[in-house]
């Protein structure tokens, strides 16, 4: 069936996309075609993280993917993490840790930390670093963010030790 | 594993000393916070800027006409539609808006079109015929010195040369070590691209701007010019900043933005790729420092020669002042009672080079630092020793005669940085479950190019002098506007927040003198006073001390108000943590309840002391005030492939007085991040005066696997001249990590039997095994 | 499947094989879209506008499949088997240096995304997986609406940026053997993450036929195999022991140097590759062997 315009699916929701060109990538559909300006373009190579999202439960840049290709799979962004006002243990911890400063990195970040607990629950300080070397934040250094991925690591690990007690 | 150990308990939360969360952290973290480039408004036009291919060509014409036949391009405008000014620049104003007979640079604006979408709008770019008569560049800086090219500008093709001669500057000493140093182009490389969004207003008589920026007043007065336009007819607006480091402190696309929004009469939206953003901005001076050290055989500092080169590029930008900054501080944080420096900064037809953080002490550091190791060796010191022994005390004096009169705690700081624990695990790390290696611990990580025993460990030391605020007579205060009403104060000035977490510590100085809970951040823009640029680590003492000034000021009012209603002198009273108190009576009253039903409003402008120029003999207090840091690199070095892996890094700083400790920890972590991007990684690479690597796969920053952990003691002996006895501490960090780590990769080499000077950074593979 | 169509552009995004071959017999010289991590880097640095049909091929099930064939024991790789599959058990453990070139691409959002099949299309000289497949000897199936062939990856891969196929072909599956010997994967780049390959090498031991294979990538058009040091050090080595002298190492480091034939450009210098690449031989031999004289 061919149609003059696409559909993707994003945090639940159906959006048609109807003026875009083509060859536009997930990122600049999301932004510009949908409005949803929580991901961000820093490099529009795949090098920096910031436009990550979830696409069928894999993490992947935004930037490199063809919009109209995404049709058909579940989409993830920052938006769909938590809603406004009630940020995930996650996005909580990036604010009480100190790993936001000028915050562009963060929701891409975000995403990525969310997606590296669901695979790994207790990562190493070795795994945190791989895992989100993938993202890049030129203000933090980093040691603020990884201290808050181990603090979600060890809230989360308490609460499952109190449920199953 | 937080390094932040918070001992005291008796810190009100939400005051000074306090680390509070950042009020804009939830937005950031949720994705709804608003960057300049999040911006839009209903019927928007988006604007492109045409650049320049050549790095020197004169203009031959300008063929508009084919990109005018594209349906959607509302409009094309040249230096011919400038109506004020055509020129603009920080301390010269040199630079011109489009180029017009003459293109000096790659990357330089020559035309821009707003049009319905960006795509059509680049397409009007590449339909754009300019001609050019192509010119052979000058892109030798000794060229530029030795006058043996034509002028590429008519202000000539050296920027600025200072000397400076101190004490005897003829004086020897037993020991001379001597070496020349250069240093890469870096580029601040912040995240979030450039981007800005103009509002015209209906008569196109005044405009508003909202632009992610680090100096509100400076663009308005810039961009004011260029429009023709009274100060008062361009107000701006901050727009979320992801990010400055320096390079947002230029004019980039404000002046394109508001040309084009003023002649449409409609809204215009500009934003930069990065390969744009990589031409759009300056950079960081790429530098050549000969330097030669004197000393007597127990490795006292006699005297320090120096001759500084800086490659301003095609336009003046801050490169008079980056010069200075090099030049004036290039004994380091050492005693040295001669010397004698002469510095130059020049023009050629390279990338405009302007402020990143760091701002002319990186470079300068650098090759004093290198200098200080070979003097070390020359008389059989340790790199600790031989800074211990020349350490900077309060009360010594720079090359230009000027005192430091701050607190200047440099043996302190080496003391306290070679107390923190060496890396526990050794080379290679401990074995996987499986017993095998862990490729991550070792350089080239996933890469699996090593074996431990392929790999050396070296330790190296690099310790730094840095300038607060600004200098030369520049008066850059800062201003600040405090409204209390109902135990509720609002807080207004135009300090761009950039990251750094100024907004955090803003609340944090109201709480604390005003006693109130409640803080609320007015809108930063044009509508209240300067706050001066958000660079020179200076933003925590002026506009910090705006603030305070500012809420000192109602408080004043308040005690009035109290002292009035309780038949009380005010100077009896004070804010005791959320009330007002009598000190010689029973008086207490909350705050909230004093300041019911009040309408205090007070604006103040914060200044600091004046400052002198420089003679020609470079002599002069020229520079405000100053900090210290050391750093400690472990690093592990591959000698046969020249990789190399950061293993840690060890720092004390010399803060004054840590407002909010785990935003100093911020500052500490990411300016060493760009200290270690800067040793190994980072380099604009232009050959033939064309950049080669303008996107981040090849402009390399560092990642979570580059960067070592940091262990970090804060320095706190208050500054009696800093407001709040706090010091800025943004750039220390990224000034001696730089030649921390090359230092380690010597040492480390050294240990293998091979000794390479390693007197360029970046650091590259081939400079360590080839 | 699904298509989506304007004035001059089309996005199919099929489900199966037989309709993406149909698609491209339709469109000879469609754009071929897997990961989209090198296509989308052009097209969003505006070196590329697609101006046709673009064929999405990631939701292909066909070309997400692999198989281990115990009896040919060979291992069967659909070309759009992502770098993340690839590390992933069981594939990771029968091509272990496949599973090591796929930890060294990008991070966790380009592996998820980055395909072997579109690295083997894309051919860029420093391609990752590339140097693996040639020392693996790999079989490409290739489709088109006429049939199907079987080519050589040596044949496949022809230039920079140059594969042998047709327009109207895709690369359908990589078949590699299953060997009994030792595999690694080594590759240098200038920071440890996310860096193009300066210079990489692949070095496989095929314990049974007692043959060994070099591989170089980034050190030529295309990758470079090393027959004179492939030969040396199969001679040199005592199989029974499996063990090789020390000397032999460094001969070999030297042939494999010999074989290379690296350019200079803003990444590296043509020397410094020249030097890399017998390093990384020597030291891939080293983890393969003991050497002679107790020390491994």
């Amino acid at each position: 069936m061919t149609h003059e315009f696409f559909t993707l699916r994003v945090n639940g929701t159906d959006h048609e996309v109807a003026d875009s060109w083509l060859g536009e990538s997930l990122l600049d559909v999301l932004r510009d075609r949908i409005g949803l300006m929580g991901s961000k373009g820093a490099c529009t190579q795949g090098e920096c993280g910031s436009c990550s999202v979830m696409v069928d439960e894999v993490l992947v840049c935004s930037c490199l993917v063809m919009g109209a290709s995404a049709v058909d799979q579940e989409i993830i962004t920052i938006e769909g993490v938590a809603p406004i006002g009630s940020p995930s243990d996650v996005q909580q911890a990036f604010v009480d840790a100190g790993a936001v400063q000028c915050g562009f990195c963060t929701p891409g970040l975000v995403m990525a930390v969310h997606d590296l607990l669901e695979r790994t629950e207790t990562p190493t300080e070795t795994e945190i670093r791989e895992e989100l070397a993938g993202n890049v934040c030129r203000c933090t250094g980093y040691g603020r963010i990884i201290d808050a991925v181990e603090r979600v690591s060890v809230q989360r690990r308490a609460t499952s030790q109190k449920e199953s007690s | 594993m937080s390094v932040v150990e918070d001992t005291r308990t008796d810190i009100r939360p939400g005051t000074i000393g306090d680390s509070p969360a950042r009020p804009d952290g939830i937005e950031k973290v949720q994705g709804n916070y608003a960057f300049s480039s999040d911006l839009s408004a209903d019927g928007c036009l988006f604007g492109a800027t045409l650049r320049s291919p050549h790095p020197y060509a004169r203009i031959v014409s300008i063929d508009l006409s084919a990109a005018w036949k594209i349906s959607g391009v509302e409009a094309i405008i040249t230096a011919d539609d400038v109506p004020g000014k055509l020129t603009y620049g920080l301390i010269s104003q040199d630079q011109p808006v489009f180029a017009a007979d003459v293109v000096r640079y790659v990357g330089e604006p020559i035309a821009a079109v707003a049009a319905l979408d960006p795509e059509t709008a680049r397409r009007a770019l590449d339909a754009i015929v300019v001609e050019y008569d192509v010119r052979s560049p000058l892109l030798d800086p000794e060229a530029a010195i030795a006058g043996s090219h034509e002028p590429i500008h008519p202000d000539g093709n050296l920027i600025r040369h200072q000397r400076i001669v101190h004490g005897d500057p003829s004086a020897t000493g037993d020991v001379v070590v001597e070496g020349t140093y250069e240093i890469g182009m870096q580029d601040q490389a912040f995240l979030g691209l450039e981007a800005a969004i103009a509002y015209p207003d209906p008569g196109a008589d005044g405009i508003e701007l909202h632009v992610a920026t680090q100096w509100l007043h400076e663009d308005q007065g810039q961009i004011a010019a260029c429009l023709g336009f009274p100060d008062d007819k361009v107000r701006l607006v901050l727009g979320g900043v992801g990010g400055a480091f320096g390079a947002r402190e230029d004019i980039s696309l404000q002046v394109h933005t508001c040309l084009l929004a003023l002649r449409l009469g409609r809204p215009v939206r500009m934003a930069y790729s990065r390969a744009e953003s990589f031409l759009g901005h300056v950079h960081r001076h790429p530098a050549t420092i000969w330097m030669r050290h004197h000393a007597d055989a127990e490795g006292t500092l006699i005297n320090v020669e120096a001759r500084f080169v800086f490659d301003g590029g095609a336009y003046a930008s801050t490169s008079s002042a980056v010069l200075v900054n090099g030049i004036t501080m290039a004994q380091g944080p050492y005693a040295c009672p001669n010397g004698r420096v002469d510095g130059y900064a020049v023009r050629t037809n390279h990338l405009p080079c302007g402020a990143m953080r760091g701002f002319g002490a990186v470079q300068a550091c650098f090759a004093y630092e290198s200098q200080m190791d070979k003097l070390a060796d020359a008389c059989g010191l340790g790199p600790e020793e031989i800074r211990l022994h020349n350490a900077m005390r309060t009360g010594d004096t720079l090359f230009t005669g000027q005192a430091v009169m701050n607190v200047a705690p440099v043996e302190e700081c080496i003391r306290e940085t070679a107390a923190l624990p060496l890396p526990d695990e050794p080379v290679g790390g401990a074995p996987l479950d499986d017993g095998s290696p862990d490729a991550m611990k070792l350089p080239g990580g996933a890469g699996r190019t090593a074996d431990a025993r392929d790999i050396v460990r070296g330790i190296g030391w690099g310790v730094s002098i840095k300038n607060l605020m600004y200098s030369e007579t520049f008066d850059d205060y800062s201003t600040a506007r405090c409204r209390l009403t109902d135990g509720v104060a609002t807080l207004k000035f135009a300090t761009a927040e950039v990251g750094q977490g100024f907004i955090t510590i803003a609340g944090q100085i109201a709480r604390t003198v005003l006693g109130v809970d409640d803080v609320v951040l007015d809108q930063i823009d044009t509508g209240v006073g300067s706050a001066g640029s958000t660079s020179a680590s200076r933003q925590t003492w002026m506009s910090g001390g705006a603030v305070d000034a500012a809420c000192r000021a109602a408080r004043e009012r308040l005690f009035e108000a109290v002292g009035a209603a309780h038949g009380l002198e005010p100077i009896r009273l004070m804010i005791d943590g959320t009330d007002v108190i009598d000190t010689a009576g029973d008086l207490r009253v909350p705050v909230s309840e004093a300041s019911a039903g009040l309408e205090i409003d007070e604006t103040v402008e914060y200044h600091h002391p004046e400052t002198e120029d420089l003679d020609e003999n470079g002599q002069g207090n020229c520079h405000t005030a100053f900090a210290f840091v050391a750093h400690r690199a472990v690093v592990d070095v591959d000698p046969e492939l020249g990789l190399v892996k950061v293993i840690q890094i060890a720092t004390a700083q010399d803060v004054g007085n840590a407002l909010n400790p785990l935003s100093v920890i911020g500052q500490i972590e990411g300016g060493i991040a760009q200290g270690l991007g800067l040793a190994v990684m980072e380099e604009i690479i232009q050959i033939d005066g064309v950049i080669r690597n303008g996107n981040f796969t090849d402009y390399l920053l560092p990642t979570f696997l580059d960067m070592p952990p940091v262990l970090a003691t804060l320095i706190e002996q208050p500054d009696p001249h800093a407001p709040l006895g706090a010091k800025g501490v943004g750039e220390p960090p990224c000034i001696s990590s730089t030649p921390a780590v090359v230092a380690a990769i010597r040492d480390a080499l050294r240990q293998a039997g091979i000794e390479k000077p390693l007197d360029r950074v970046p650091v590259r593979p081939t400079d360590i095994c080839l | 499947m699904t298509v989506c169509k304007i004035p001059f552009m089309t996005v199919a995004v099929p489900t199966t094989l037989d309709d993406a071959v149909r698609l491209l017999a339709e469109q000879p010289d469609a754009m071929l879209l897997a990961g989209g991590t090198d296509a989308m880097v052009e097209i969003n640095d505006g070196h590329r506008r697609p101006d046709n049909l673009v064929i999405a091929l990631n939701r292909v099930g066909d070309l997400r499949a692999w198989r281990h064939d115990t009896k040919r024991r060979t291992l069967t790789i659909g070309a759009g088997v992502t770098y993340t599959e690839l590390m992933q058990e069981p594939i990771g453990r029968l091509a272990p240096a496949l599973a090591e070139a796929s930890r060294t691409v990008g991070s966790p959002q380009i592996r998820n995304a980055g395909t072997l099949g579109g690295n083997l299309g894309t051919c860029s000289p420093a391609g990752d997986g590339l140097p693996v497949l040639s020392a693996l000897d790999a079989q490409v199936r290739i489709v088109s609406a006429t049939g199907e062939r079987t080519a050589s990856v040596h044949d496949v891969m022809v230039g920079v940026k140059r594969t042998s196929l047709e327009p109207g072909e895709l690369i359908a599956e990589i078949v590699l053997p299953v060997l009994d010997g030792w595999q690694g994967y080594a590759k240098v780049g200038v920071r440890n993450a996310m860096v193009i390959a300066i210079a990489s090498a692949c070095l496989v031991v095929d314990a049974e036929s007692r043959h060994i294979s070099i591989a170089l990538g980034s050190v030529g058009p295309t990758v470079v195999r090393c027959p004179d040091a492939e030969q040396q050090l199969a001679a040199a080595v005592d199989w029974a022991a499996s063990s090789v002298p020390p000397e032999a190492l460094d001969e070999f480091a030297g042939l494999a140097s010999s074989a290379s034939r690296p350019i200079t450009d803003h990444r590296s210098t043509a020397d410094y590759r020249r030097h890399a690449v017998g390093v990384l031989g020597k030291r891939l031999a080293r983890r393969a062997f003991t050497t002679e004289g107790g020390r491994t």
